[in-house]
């Protein structure tokens, strides 16, 4: 039967620059698995990739709806990326819930991959579609290719001893194998992942790595493409050790890195969250790191439990979303009193309210700063990748120890779920901020409330003999810390505690700005949106125009230096997944710079053709 | 300059802060009894940590000569498990009241027993809210008259030792503030219990609810209204020691002192102890006070660490460059 024509194997390799894939299909079909698995591969082969997991707050919303379905797109790359692409090459998609969901974002002309085993009358109305997309010619302005993935994955696995069931829950294995073949990828890192995952369920295993092949063999034996593609390893990325990562993960090892730098203990209290949820997941997993995790009752007792926790000489740090923050907020208060490290992670997404748990937002930004009664000022991180949330974390945990100070480390559902490859910092690079704590009385008595340069008070670890003392919510008296009403040393001590905080900008870096360093507009960024920023700026540097881009890693206090460069710069463009906050903030601390705000708040990124869009606009208007 | 060693005075454990309960006030027996107590611990100051929420009692740190933590209110008991499982060496003692622990921090009151942190709680409860001037609290009695309930409260009150009870707590005691021998030797059987122990203690506002507790704890009717729950001693009371409880079906019954049946702390079951708890509900029976329940369970600041231990154990101490460099990796040249 093979050799009555040609292998497909024989086609001709169609080399890409870089090439965007989305999966999706139902809650259900592991497009995530699948996404991560392709991503993964790609990472070994040495491309740039980034990543936009996509799906619904429901777990398993009904089978075949619109609700249901989940997306997972990869972007990879030989040459530098920065975002996973606005705009998908190819679309997977296991039923017409997924196709009618993604369509709208499909490149023109390009590839639909569509299941037609879930495209009868009964699935297209799950769907709520009046006709069939693949017979209707809606699809015209695409290349459709149609595969039964069911009935293919059916035949691969006859005499398999799983349930029918069973046998097409390995469909997405199949999907995989076909996109494998489709871009030229090898099969051996999935074939182990599943070895491994499946260690001790030999059916599953055999079943899902048998799959796999049968995707990757179809790509051949079936006339379903005119061709093959291939993406070269990306040769611009710096000499290195990389890994891919996964922005939640990146900063739980930023935590246990920061720790560990400070010479102490990490002690996590959380209580799972969406977006948030990995983090105290990841670091339940390093217990042999000396990570204790305490998942507590609620969001309260997280965060006291941490606070509780520095008291006894550990870094306290507690994760988790917006409503989370909400309830933190008294106990942030008590911990900017205590004057204790603290590292609260605040991983954002779309509100008010329990608002789009799956999906991204920058909306916490003044919640952050601001959100707590009477004058609590904390310092205010941001992370703006994957990759870099490992440094933001442990410089959260620099400012923690050195200033006695809660510090808030800003994330965001786009980074949290995302991911990208991160070349990995060598560890005796990594600075070390080791904490020397109080043992005995300074000479003239132990004062609690002392203060050294940076107008950090001392640390004792209670157990410590001669230095007892008490702490609390209560008005402290500067120095020896007891309770105080006086009107005078109140006003001293909120002065001191605002003082030290915006003393943080000594020991910061001013940004600096990537292109001129002066010219028609600065598009200036803090958190997630640093890779579209790049992208966008890198598009209309190539056209010529004297645009630059800057960010902020450090969010608040804001670093020295910035009214220089923002006076180089006829205006500042933000873009921001809030309605202007950073803007509000920015236009109160530098009344004289143009700044222009550019919002958008629909729980997605914002895509680079968008921003160029906005660039290009106004740099005309400017003219 | 103090040795470490030395034993410990009363006086030793008295901060040099001034004490500011209004005159008369339950709280400073209390803090004579708790100060008293831990002086005989052999337990050195500096291991001694106090934690507190919100309200009157929730002063209680700022007096002890040891280390401490007023924290914010109703939250002590996850202040005191943090504190706790980073340094379970330290003798975690929590100060809370009936709005503190049983209101607005009910969900921690009720965690931190289940969860059995080696912390010993001790619940000041006088059945109104006193930092805030008298409004009805959660174990206020139906009908109480104050500011926010005028035509009397129509809540019905909460029992702090059925509550401990039915959250699992390992030692559940009460005991009076005038009674200052049966408070010592609760706090002391508390203190030497491994795990967490809550002892209710009735205690007098004198401003905004005197005498709640008069009809059982007055010095006169004491002996006739309240019964000591005392593990492995029948359950005599009466001024007489002439009235005994024996279990008679599903509820206890007084019968002659000689009768009485031995009261258990550590049964398998918190049946009998709710039995116990519950006893005000019927009428003419006298108010337990004591240790109601003390079972050994394992100690939870005790398993988060020897988690860690073991996860060492088996992994070794992961380093920085373990961490790092993990994962599928490759190299660019």
């Amino acid at each position: 039967m093979s050799t009555t024509r040609a292998s497909n194997a024989e086609l001709p390799l169609q080399q890409y620059e870089n090439v965007v894939i989305r999966f999706a299909g139902d809650s259900g079909d592991g497009m995530q698995i699948t996404g991560n698995q392709f991503t993964h591969t790609a990472a070994v082969l040495g491309n740039d990739l980034a990543t936009f997991p996509d799906f619904p707050a429901e777990i398993r919303a009904p089978a075949g709806t619109k609700p249901g379905v989940s997306g997972f797109q990869v972007r990879f790359s030989s040459s530098d990326i920065h975002t996973p692409g606005d705009q998908p090459d190819v679309l997977v998609a296991m039923n017409p819930a997924a196709l009618a969901i993604n369509i709208k974002d499909l490149k023109p002309g390009g590839i639909v991959i569509a299941n037609t085993g879930q495209f009868a009358e009964r699935d297209l109305a799950k769907a709520g579609l009046a006709s069939n997309p693949l017979t209707d010619g809606s699809l015209k302005a695409f290349r459709v290719i149609e595969v039964d993935i069911n009935q293919r994955v059916k035949e691969a696995l006859e005499g398999s001893p799983l349930s029918p069931k069973e046998v097409q829950r390995c469909k997405n294995f199949y999907t995989l194998g076909l996109m494998y073949w489709l871009y030229n990828r090898p099969l051996e890192n999935t074939l182990k992942w599943l070895g491994e995952k499946f260690a001790s369920k030999p059916d599953l295993r055999d079943a899902n790595q048998k799959a796999l092949q049968a995707g990757f063999n179809a790509g051949d034996i079936h006339e379903l493409f005119q061709g093959r593609y291939d993406v070269k390893p990306c040769t611009s990325m710096p000499p290195g050790t990389y890994r891919n990562i996964m922005g939640n993960e990146a900063l739980a090892m930023g935590l246990v890195a920061g720790t560990e730098l400070a010479g102490l203990t990490l002690y996590c209290g959380s209580y799972p969250i969406t977006p948030a949820s990995g983090i105290l997941e990841q670091l339940a997993s390093y217990k042999n790191y000396g990570v204790l995790t305490f998942q507590a009752e609620d969001e309260i007792a997280a965060i006291c439990a941490a606070i509780g926790a520095s008291y006894a000489g550990h870094l306290g740090m507690t994760s988790t979303s917006g409503p989370g923050m909400a309830l933190k907020s008294e106990a942030m208060g008590l911990a900017v009193s205590l004057e204790l490290p603290l590292v609260i992670v605040d991983v954002q997404r779309g509100g008010p309210s329990t608002g789009l748990p799956t999906k991204t937002e920058q909306a916490d930004l003044l919640q952050a700063i601001f959100g707590r009664n009477s004058e609590a000022p904390i310092p205010v991180l941001a992370c703006s990748m994957p990759a870099d949330a490992f440094e933001t974390a442990i410089e959260a945990c620099r400012i923690a120890v050195q200033y006695m100070t809660p510090v808030i480390l800003l994330s965001d559902g786009y980074i949290a779920n995302g991911s990208e490859p991160w070349r990995l910092p060598k560890v005796e690079e990594l600075q070390r901020f080791p904490v020397q704590f109080l043992t005995k009385a300074p000479e003239g008595g132990f004062l609690p409330y002392a203060r050294d340069a940076k107008r950090a008070r001392p640390w004792v670890k209670p157990g410590t003999p001669g230095l007892e003392h008490r702490i609390g919510g209560i008005e402290k008296s500067h120095l020896t810390g007891n309770i105080n009403y006086d009107p005078l040393n109140h006003e001293f001590m909120v002065r001191m505690r605002n003082d030290k905080v915006m003393g943080v900008r000594d020991s910061i870096p001013t940004p600096k700005p990537m292109g001129p360093d002066s010219g028609d507009l600065l598009v200036l960024g803090w958190g997630s949106t640093a890779g579209s920023i790049a992208s966008a700026v890198e598009v209309v540097q190539a056209k010529g125009k004297k645009v630059a881009a800057m960010h902020l890693p450090h969010v608040w206090p804001l670093p020295k230096g910035l009214d220089t460069i923002f006076a180089r710069y006829k205006a500042v463009l933000l873009p921001e997944m809030n309605l202007g906050q950073m803007a509000r903030i920015l236009r109160s601390e530098y009344p004289g710079v143009n700044f222009v705000s550019y919002p958008k708040v629909q729980g997605q990124p914002f895509f680079t053709a968008e921003l160029v869009t906005k660039i290009e606009e106004l740099l005309q208007t400017k003219r | 300059m103090t040795l470490d060693n030395a034993p410990l005075t009363k006086k030793d454990l008295k901060s040099d802060q001034e004490v500011r309960w209004c005159p008369g006030c339950g709280d400073y027996a209390i803090l004579n009894s708790v100060q008293g107590i831990l002086a005989g611990l052999g337990i050195p100051r500096h291991q001694m940590l106090f934690v507190s929420g919100i309200g009157c009692s929730s002063r209680f740190p700022y007096y002890m000569n040891t280390y401490g933590l007023h924290s914010i209110h109703g939250r002590a008991p996850a202040f005191a498990t943090g504190i706790k499982t980073a340094n379970p060496e330290l003798s975690v003692w929590m100060v809370t009241g009936d709005g503190d622990g049983l209101s607005i921090g009910g969900n921690h009151f009720a965690h931190i027993l289940r969860r059995n942190v080696d912390v010993k709680i001790l619940l000041f409860n006088n059945e109104v809210y006193g930092l805030t001037k008298g409004q009805f609290s959660p174990t206020s009695p139906q009908g109480m008259k104050t500011k926010t309930s005028p035509m009397g409260s129509i809540e019905r009150p909460m029992n702090p030792v059925s509550f401990a009870l039915g959250c699992g707590a390992s030692f559940v005691a009460r005991t009076i503030d005038t009674h200052q021998k049966h408070m010592e030797q609760t706090l002391l059987a508390a203190a030497h219990h491994k795990g967490a122990a809550l002892v209710e203690i009735y205690q007098n506002c004198v401003i905004f609810n005197d005498g709640a507790f008069e009809p059982v704890a007055e010095k006169s009717v004491r002996d006739d209204k309240t019964i000591d729950l005392r593990p492995g001693e029948p359950l005599v009371f009466g001024k007489a020691h002439d009235k005994g409880l024996k279990m008679a079906g599903w509820e206890p019954a007084i019968v002659e002192a000689a009768q009485a049946d031995t009261w258990k702390a550590d049964h398998a079951s918190p049946g009998p102890a709710f039995a116990m708890a519950q006893m005000q509900s019927l009428p003419g029976m006298p108010r337990p006070i004591g240790i109601f329940r003390s079972v050994e369970a394992p100690l939870f600041d005790h398993g988060m660490n020897e988690q860690v231990q073991r996860a060492v154990a088996k992994k070794g101490k992961g380093t920085l460059k373990d961490l790092i460099y993990s994962g599928e990796m490759w190299t660019v040249r």
